[in-house]
């Protein structure tokens, strides 16, 4: 029995109890954190297979960025949990037996086709190590494809933002760029009319006012 | 407990797909818990890939797998920040997440 076993059974049970956690917590920050603690044993276990570069990935991917967002958005938004929960139990049996059977099925077919021994790794990948063996991979055999995941990225970002963008109504912000459009004859509008001619009153009409 | 071969990886990555699976039907009015399920199905899934990838014997296409779960994992970003902006839109419209109240489209 080696350490790695004694290591693998540690990190899978901290997994298995972690994913149950998430499923089962009452309350979603909780989930969150459970979450947290699952990707994080997941890590660990890819360091036992020997993926150093994508397990610190993980770390700092999901549990850096993405699981902030989630935490960032369950904090923001109020929801009611318990109204939520209306129907935990009653949909635990079918949940329950589905899966135990899809479980089941999968260790069943899989402990008995895949007892493969792991090979030993190659004197090239001990000698440059996993993260340049990945980078040497990336950036010949797959640069097309690396080059759609950046853009995949950009339109994502650019999706979200468009999606929360709200104008608020109430403000007083002057749009710059239509101010400087303006031209003279949006705002003066110039009418041709005829001038009025006031007639001179009389000078009797005046002493009169003057009187009274 | 003798040494740990591929099939105790995959049959790891099985049981947590299930449990994932377990966790849709469990909470099935709340769409946050929901995608993590789907982060956790994910998981599941690099897992193989990654197991796969150290257990392959032709060491020439023994990256191939990582290179993929480098996808997923950029592909999965890009799917819960949309996720979450589309979620924060709907509670501002809705004032709610319950995905029974979610019927407009009458579907």
């Amino acid at each position: 029995m080696t350490s790695i076993t004694v290591l693998f059974y540690i990190f899978s049970s901290v997994l298995l109890l972690a994913a149950l956690a998430v499923i089962t917590a009452r309350s979603t920050v909780h989930a969150a954190l459970y979450l947290v603690l699952a990707f994080f044993s997941a890590s660990c276990i890819w360091m036992l297979l020997r993926a150093e570069f994508l397990a610190i990935a993980l770390v700092l991917v999901y549990v850096g960025a993405v699981m902030v967002l989630f935490l960032f958005v369950v904090m923001m938004l109020d929801v009611n949990t318990d109204e939520m929960r209306q129907g935990f139990w009653k949909h635990l049996p079918v949940a329950g037996l589905v899966g135990a059977v899809i479980a089941l099925e999968m260790a069943l077919v899989l402990m008995r086709g895949f007892r493969l021994e792991a090979p030993a790794p190659t004197a090239k990948a001990l000698e440059i190590g996993n993260t340049r063996l990945l980078g040497i991979e990336i950036y010949t055999d797959y640069l097309y494809p690396l080059q759609l995941a950046a853009v995949l990225l950009l339109v994502a970002i650019i999706a979200a933002i468009v999606l929360t963008l709200r104008e608020r109504k109430d403000s007083r912000h002057l749009d710059a760029s239509q101010q400087v459009k303006a031209k003279k004859a949006d705002r003066v509008r110039l009418v041709k009319m005829k001038p009025v001619v006031e007639a001179p009153s009389t000078p009797a009409a005046g002493k009169d006012g003057e009187a009274a | 407990m003798g040494a740990i071969t591929l099939g105790h990886y995959l049959s790891l990555g099985g049981i947590l797909f299930a449990l994932s699976v377990v966790g849709i039907f469990l909470n099935r009015r709340n769409l946050i818990v929901l995608l993590m399920a789907i982060e956790l199905m994910l998981l599941a899934v690099n897992l193989n890939f990654i197991a796969f990838s150290h257990y392959l014997p032709m060491e020439a296409d023994r990256m191939a797998g990582q290179v993929f779960v480098f996808f997923i994992l950029t592909v999965a970003a890009a799917e819960s920040a949309i996720g979450l902006a589309i979620l924060v839109v709907l509670f501002r419209n809705r004032a709610s997440i319950n995905v029974e109240e979610l019927d407009e489209l009458k579907g």
